[in-house]
């Protein structure tokens, strides 16, 4: 069982849904980046995602892209995540972590020395924008077996037929993205999402989070209310990305919080 | 053949969509079915021969194929060895050998119902091929340039205008085709239910690699019969050289001689200010190594974190960190060979063969002439080398000028 296994059970005892935040490791810098970091279980995030910045990072919108070309510039690097990681356990042996990127930075250190280390660091699990279950035995079947859990991205254009490959090997949470497209774009609507929803509850005991596009607390509450919880990225980045104090903007997510946590 | 256990070097890609570890589908989720689909579409047109027939009406008469191969005696005279002959490309309607792949892609988009095509370009000549196709068929078009290109390849972003398709600039990166491709990439994810993305050359996921290649294929099939004609029944040409930016024309002109051992094969890299430590070029088999972008693993430009790092040519058209994943594959079993030129050394043939043959060529297969001007002295006279004429001239006359010091205001 990981973390993220452990925290999903204790939400689902407790009846309470999941809010997932997103930060981009290393924007600006390391210092202001693990501030953020270390205090967002206070603010009521319940699994952190961390992006490892990628000079291509061709899913994401403006608001990450240059979240993550803000990391590189400030000299991030995956070492510099990994100590992200490793200085976040310090203080927190509980809250799950997500390593959320492309494959390339991964590949290029080799797997099996990237996956000894995350795990090593305390990363829960894994979500690989550009590995579709088609490439599964690239980093998939390898991260399960190191004990991390791989997170599969599920879109609308997911349909019946290919619902079962993308759940396969999947583990932790299943992550709906709820509109076709890039990272912070327009928010789709509770009233749309719940049958997509309900449709990949039927196929997995797997809990199903959403996201792509929530930025109030009041969307992140009817998104959660029809999923076992949601993500909010570009929200939250787009704070740091302002160069917001740092209580303002932990104040930003317990509010994004305590909308998912009212659903 | 050179290598032990391979009887063919023309059977790839394999079921995954790999060339021994390269290619394969790198993409998201929501992109997957997409391109299963595609790939589905293009398995069925392959084999069906309305399909083709309908590709040879267009290539003949809209395009003007099949386009000359031309014995480029001065040339031949000049370097004092090999026969030199140029395939003429760059006779083809809209200046280049793009158009070949996308007519291609443009009738797999209409089978699939697709309403709105999307590109990515770097010189702007698969932009204006898309964007005339488009125009020939009604569709609505779009294509991503980088904002720098736009700026070099001023000519062909109004032609793209006029043929009625819209022109992104992306300003993300440094601007140029690996910024242009993301772009498209996240403009085919928003939009992946009405739209078809064209891709420009022999890269990208499973199946546009093999794809692309087919479509070119056309290139090198001409050659074959041509060349008999001229030379006599049975004749080969010893080598063949072509300029690669992803690798396209030189796919083209390459894979139908794949399995004739006796042919010589090279690829041209744009080797920028050099290639060396600076990392001032785009030679991405010769100065870089095997990684994971734009839906394909191959030879990539990049630092030893993986973060890809931006080329640098003259060439526009060359303009890219990555190459075609079964040129790195023909690359690591060793059927071909890479090599790269520089910029000045592309400005020098780029002029040798506008006043000795009367052809003003494009920058990038100028890269391949480069080569031809090393290699042909120390062949013998019986010697045939083939080079891909991929584009002309036209639309790099500005950035020439500008290096000749040649004022062209009026
Ligand atoms: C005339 C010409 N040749 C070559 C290239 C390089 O592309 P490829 O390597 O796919 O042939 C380009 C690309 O824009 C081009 O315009």
């Amino acid at each position: 069982m990981t973390r993220i296994d452990a925290k999903f059970a204790k939400l689902k005892a407790e009846g309470k849904k999941a809010f997932v935040a997103y930060i981009m490791g290393g924007d600006p810098d390391l210092d202001t980046s693990l501030a953020v970091m270390k205090g967002l279980p206070g603010a009521g995030v319940d699994v952190i995602e961390l992006g490892m910045p990628f000079t291509d990072p061709m899913a994401d919108g403006p608001t990450i892209q240059l979240a993550g070309q803000r990391a590189l510039d400030g000299g991030m690097t995956m070492d510099k995540v990994l100590d992200m990681v490793r200085a976040f356990r310090t203080g927190d042996s509980e809250t799950p972590i997500v390593l959320m990127g492309y494959y390339n930075p991964i590949y290029a250190r080799g797997v099996d020395r990237f996956l000894a280390e995350a795990r090593e660091a305390g990363i829960d699990g894994l979500i690989v924008v550009d590995l579709p279950p088609e490439e599964d035995s690239e980093l998939c079947l390898p991260a399960q077996a190191a004990g991390i859990n791989f997170i599969r991205l599920a879109t609308p254009t997911t349909d019946a037929k290919r619902l079962p490959a993308v759940l396969k090997n999947t583990s932790g949470f299943v992550y709906y993205v709820s509109v076709t497209g890039i990272t912070g774009a327009a928010a789709a609507q509770a009233a749309a999402v719940g049958p997509e929803v309900a449709r990949i509850k039927q196929s997995t005991d797997l809990p199903v989070i959403v996201g792509f596009g929530i930025n109030t607390a009041e969307n992140a509450r009817d998104i959660a209310s029809i999923a076992d919880g949601c993500v909010v990225g570009s929200a939250i980045v787009k704070e740091i990305g302002a160069g917001k104090p740092l209580a303002e903007i932990l104040a930003r997510v317990a509010d994004l919080a305590s909308g998912a946590h009212s659903a | 053949m050179a290598e032990d256990g391979i009887n063919s070097f023309m059977t790839g890609p394999d079921e995954q969509g790999r060339f021994g570890i390269f290619g394969g589908r790198f993409v998201s989720e929501t992109l997957m079915p997409l391109i299963l689909d595609l790939e589905a579409e293009y398995e069925h047109a392959k084999t069906d021969p309305s399909f083709w027939a309908e590709m040879d009406d267009l290539w003949k008469h809209y395009v003007g194929r099949p386009s000359p191969l031309y014995f480029a005696p001065r040339l031949t005279e000049h370097l004092g060895g090999a026969k030199v002959y140029l395939k003429r490309e760059e006779l083809n309607h809209t200046g280049s050998h793009k158009i070949n792949n996308v007519l291609g892609q443009i009738l797999l988009a209409r089978r699939m119902g697709k309403t709105r095509i999307i590109a990515e370009t770097g010189a702007g000549q698969h932009g204006v091929a898309t964007a005339t196709v488009c125009a020939r068929f009604g569709l609505q078009c779009v294509v991503y340039m980088g904002a720098h290109d736009v700026e070099r390849q001023a000519p062909n972003v109004f032609r793209m205008r006029l043929l009625g398709a819209e022109v992104v600039p992306v300003t993300s990166g440094r601007g140029t085709l690996k910024d242009a491709m993301n772009d498209a990439l996240r403009d085919w994810v928003t939009n992946v239910r009405d739209t078809f993305y064209c891709i420009g050359t022999v890269a990208g996921p499973h199946p546009y690699p093999g794809m692309v290649r087919d479509f070119q294929s056309i290139i090198g099939r001409e050659t074959r019969a041509q060349l008999q004609e001229q030379e006599g029944p049975g004749r080969l040409p010893d080598t063949l050289i072509a300029a690669i930016g992803g690798g396209s024309n030189a796919m083209g002109l390459f894979h139908p001689f794949l399995d004739d051992p006796s042919v010589r094969i090279i690829g041209v890299e744009a080797g920028g200010k050099g290639v060396d430590e600076r990392m001032e070029h785009c030679a991405s088999l010769t100065g870089g190594r095997p990684g994971v972008l734009h839906g394909n693993r191959t030879y990539l430009l990049q630092d030893a974190d993986g973060q890809i790092l931006e080329g640098f040519s003259i060439s526009a058209g060359l303009d890219y960190p990555g190459i075609g994943p079964e040129h790195a594959w023909l690359h690591d079993v060793g059927r071909a060979e890479y090599v790269s030129v520089t910029d000045t050394e592309a400005l020098e043939a780029f002029q040798l063969l506008c006043k000795l043959e009367g052809i003003i060529p494009a920058l990038e297969p100028s890269h391949a002439l480069a080569h031809v001007t090393k290699l042909a002295p120390t062949l013998p006279k019986d010697h045939i080398i083939v080079v891909n004429l991929s584009g002309r001239g036209d639309k790099d006359i500005f950035t020439v000028a500008k290096h000749l010091g040649f004022d062209m205001k009026v």
